[in-house]
């Protein structure tokens, strides 16, 4: 057996995403209310459960690497694009703000019955249109200062992966600690 | 009483359950969860039904469709289909489903449909530039430790956060 299996059919399909939506519904991610009060910095789930997220899979994979059952050739590592993936941020961050969701977030809206999720997954529908007609005119926007292929921050800090997951949990833990005590519940 | 809604799962728990779902799918596929994969193929599919020659046409959209290719036929279809699902089970067993319309709470119910669509397109097109959203990019690139998930997040965290914060006021 050689990992990653290498499953990519319907029921992994399902079972992976039946995961996700549930998760992201009790962590009360189908509001749109929830969401944006993490961007008027009232409310700090957002941050709180992508980054428990992120770590939790990140020291994940890393144990799975060092000990070589998982090489990290064998996942895929995005690459950076520095304008577009910053801008492509930019967008994401803006239309949450603006419309109360993000693409994933929209469906699990939808799914609890809020009618916005449903439109703002439409307006994504309708983006995507107006990308692919902008698409060619952008072309060499988005291929703009190409980073080194499927770079992580450990090797663009020229430090091991193992010190970048431990600064990403200092930083973690400390947002966690400062935003969860009980006086900042209310 | 037995109609209120179950409280939310407290954020680090639902987190470690979202972690443990992500490194689920790295382990079974070789890459993590996504969104607006699916979107794309949405958008790829209804423009062909629309205008077919012109969807074939476009270097975006083209591949996806050309040669009597099927858009949806992808991991990411049954994936956000799942993702829908597993919403769907978590809303109705914690009574958490109800029609509504969420949005600024100041603002008229049609005014918050306006402001999901325009934040829709908005995120659509950034989604595309950055070729993924909070979750192919921002979680689960993140969770391989790429410099490119951080660049996104910091993008999403900094404009949402000026642009969250300017819009409080329309917020209660």
């Amino acid at each position: 057996m050689s990992f990653p299996l290498g499953y990519t059919g319907i029921l992994s399909g399902l079972f992976c995403g039946l995961v996700f939506g549930f998760a992201l519904e009790r962590a009360g991610f189908a509001s749109a209310c929830k969401l944006t009060a993490q961007l008027r910095f009232r409310d700090w789930a957002v941050f709180n459960v992508m980054f428990t997220a992120i770590l939790v899979s990140a020291f994940g994979l890393w144990l799975l690497q060092i000990t070589g059952v998982m090489p990290a050739e064998e996942i895929f590592i995005p690459t950076t694009y520095l304008w577009a993936t910053l801008l492509g941020g930019v967008g994401v961050g803006a239309g949450m703000a603006i419309g109360g969701y993000c693409p994933g977030t929209s469906v699990v809206g939808f799914m609890s019955g809020r009618i916005d999720g449903l439109v703002f997954l439409i307006g994504i529908v309708a983006g995507t249109w107006i990308f692919a007609g902008a698409f060619d005119a952008m072309e060499p926007l988005l291929e703009a200062l190409p980073g080194p292929e499927a770079q992580t921050l450990g090797e663009l800090l020229h430090v091991p992966d193992l010190v970048i997951l431990l600064g990403l949990t200092a930083v973690a833990a400390v947002v966690g600690w400062m935003t969860t005590k009980p006086a900042q519940r209310a | 009483m037995s109609d209120q809604p179950k409280p939310l799962w407290r954020p680090h728990i639902a987190g470690v359950l979202l972690g443990l779902g992500l490194l689920m799918t790295f382990v079974l596929t070789g890459h993590g969860l996504g969104a607006s994969g699916f979107t794309t193929r949405v958008a790829a599919g209804t423009a062909h039904v629309v205008v077919p020659a012109a969807t074939e046409a476009n270097s975006y959209l083209g591949p996806m469709v050309e040669d009597g290719r099927n858009p949806f036929n992808a991991w990411i279809t049954w994936e956000v289909l799942g993702v829908a699902l597993g919403a769907l089970i978590g809303a109705v067993s914690a009574r958490r489903f109800k029609w509504s319309v969420d949005g600024p709470t100041r603002m008229s119910k049609a005014a918050r449909l306006g402001l999901a669509l325009v934040g829709g397109i908005i995120a659509g097109f950034g989604a595309r530039m950055s070729l993924g959203c909070t979750s192919g990019l921002g979680l689960s690139g993140a969770a391989t430790l790429a410099t490119a998930g951080f660049v996104f997040l910091g993008g999403f965290f900094v404009a949402g956060g000026i642009i969250g914060t300017a819009m409080r006021g329309l917020w209660r």
